[in-house]
């Protein structure tokens, strides 16, 4: 359980990592807290030639609110986004899903923007990015763009960056006046991959619910007061999951019905 | 830019338990392993190399991470605080004396990795209560005790701010 040979670089300006992925293209990997990343190239299911750690940049450190949204910078930690007094106020379904990202122990070095790029299906950062409709800035040597959350996540750990784009800040839009929201999943250990991960998100008019672990990437159906069991019923179906070792589809669409259930609930009952 | 090559060892300096030290590292070496291989320092341990049993766990300037997922390369210049920082002249510390006191370990495998994430939390929430320790101690795997007497140790020594011990 020791990665392979990798050259390792600590760029001291955005440019400079940015050239040095133009250059080496597929061949690097950007680090930021490594919890996923080093965890693969341990299990050596990655083996990059450059680990270009961006984790010193002074400027990927920021949290911002800014066009409607709030920018978390790619250096910016878990724990920190999670510590960060206004979370609650602004986006109140990132305070609620974060304490179940990873443990305790990853939080302190894993960022919001790596977990976006690692992309896992279970991971719940991707999950809040579906259900709140946010994006992505990503820059490269070319120039920058913005991928909305369901051009960004195009497969399991698969997205749409080019070898040499990185991601320097995530979007999340700020909670909307008179909403609600709710997050729960079921994992064999608090913090360890989901099986089933449910968020919602809901208003006067209805709610819409977002289901992570279940399928490649995370499922977002709209949904109207007063929801049935059937159209949950029909949205569990429609997310397709499949027999894994650690549940059957079965199982993942009884959660899906029943953590489902209990989260619409909660958002029904705390909306104003 | 710090650019190191594959294959080839680089000088690392950090403060390791307030004493300076140095040794030299090819990037791909674990911080885990540099620890115990190149410094000697054997109290963090190792288990099962993803970050996900939680036996390496260290204090690196004021936050408990996993050592299994840093490379040696990335503490340059960094402060860590291991196990071995913990008893005092005069023995256990308070956290070690009540892990001792409640059984809160038998084979002692995770047990520093344990002491490191209560020792963390302590500074940072001194008063955290039973829900919020189980929480924390779920980063971590004890195959021997069931936790309980992990929990009954650290509830000791949690909220002790307004002098309960």
């Amino acid at each position: 359980m020791k990665p392979a040979a990798f050259d390792y670089a600590q760029p001291d300006t955005l440019g400079e990592a940015l050239a040095l992925m133009a250059k080496k293209g597929e061949a690097a990997r950007i680090c930021a807290g490594g919890q996923s990343l080093a965890a693969m190239m341990n299990m050596r299911l990655a083996t990059p030639e450059v680990l270009i750690d961006i984790a010193g940049l002074a400027e990927l450190q920021t949290i911002d609110i800014a066009n409607g949204a709030i920018e978390v910078g790619a250096g910016v930690t878990q724990a920190e986004l999670l510590a960060w007094p206004k979370l609650a106020e602004f986006q109140p379904l990132l305070a609620q899903l974060l304490p179940w990202v990873g443990h305790y122990q990853t939080r302190a070095r894993g960022t919001v923007c790596g977990s976006l790029a690692h992309s896992d299906p279970s991971s719940e950062l991707p999950l809040a990015l579906a259900l709140l409709g946010g994006d992505v800035f990503v820059r490269s040597q070319r120039g920058h763009r913005i991928i909305n959350a369901e051009d960004f996540q195009v497969g399991m750990m698969a997205t749409a960056l080019e070898a040499d784009e990185m991601i320097v800040a995530a979007r999340f839009p700020l909670a909307r006046p008179a909403t609600a929201s709710a997050f729960e999943e079921v994992a064999q250990r608090h913090g360890d991959f989901a099986i089933v991960a449910v968020g919602a998100v809901g208003n006067k008019d209805g709610v819409r619910l977002g289901v992570g672990g279940v399928a490649d990437t995370p499922g977002v159906v709209d949904l109207t007061w007063p929801v049935a069991d059937a159209a949950l019923n029909d949205f569990a179906w429609s997310l397709g999951g499949a027999d894994d070792q650690h549940a059957t589809a079965r199982y993942r669409r009884e959660l899906v019905r029943r953590i489902g259930r209990r989260v619409i609930d909660e958002v029904h009952n705390a909306l104003p | 830019m710090r650019y190191l090559e594959a294959g080839k060892r680089h000088t690392v300096r950090f403060t390791l338990n307030g004493r300076a030290v140095e040794g030299d590292a090819e990037p791909r070496l674990l911080l885990s392993d540099f620890l115990r291989q190149t410094l000697g320092a054997f109290g963090t341990h190792v288990g099962c190399e993803h970050g996900s049993c939680g036996a390496c766990t260290i204090q690196m300037d004021g936050k408990a991470v996993r050592s299994c997922l840093l490379y040696a390369v990335q503490v340059e210049g960094k402060a860590l605080t291991t196990v071995e920082n913990l008893a005092t002249p005069d023995g256990l510390n308070e956290l070690q004396a009540a892990m001792q006191k409640h059984h809160g370990l038998q084979c002692g495998f995770c047990t520093p990795g344990i002491l490191m994430s209560l020792t963390q939390l302590r500074e940072e929430e001194p008063n955290a209560d039973e829900a919020r320790i189980r929480d924390v101690l779920s980063g971590h795997i004890c195959r021997c005790t069931g936790y309980d007497g992990i929990v009954k140790a650290a509830l000791d020594v949690f909220g002790d701010v307004f002098g309960k011990n």
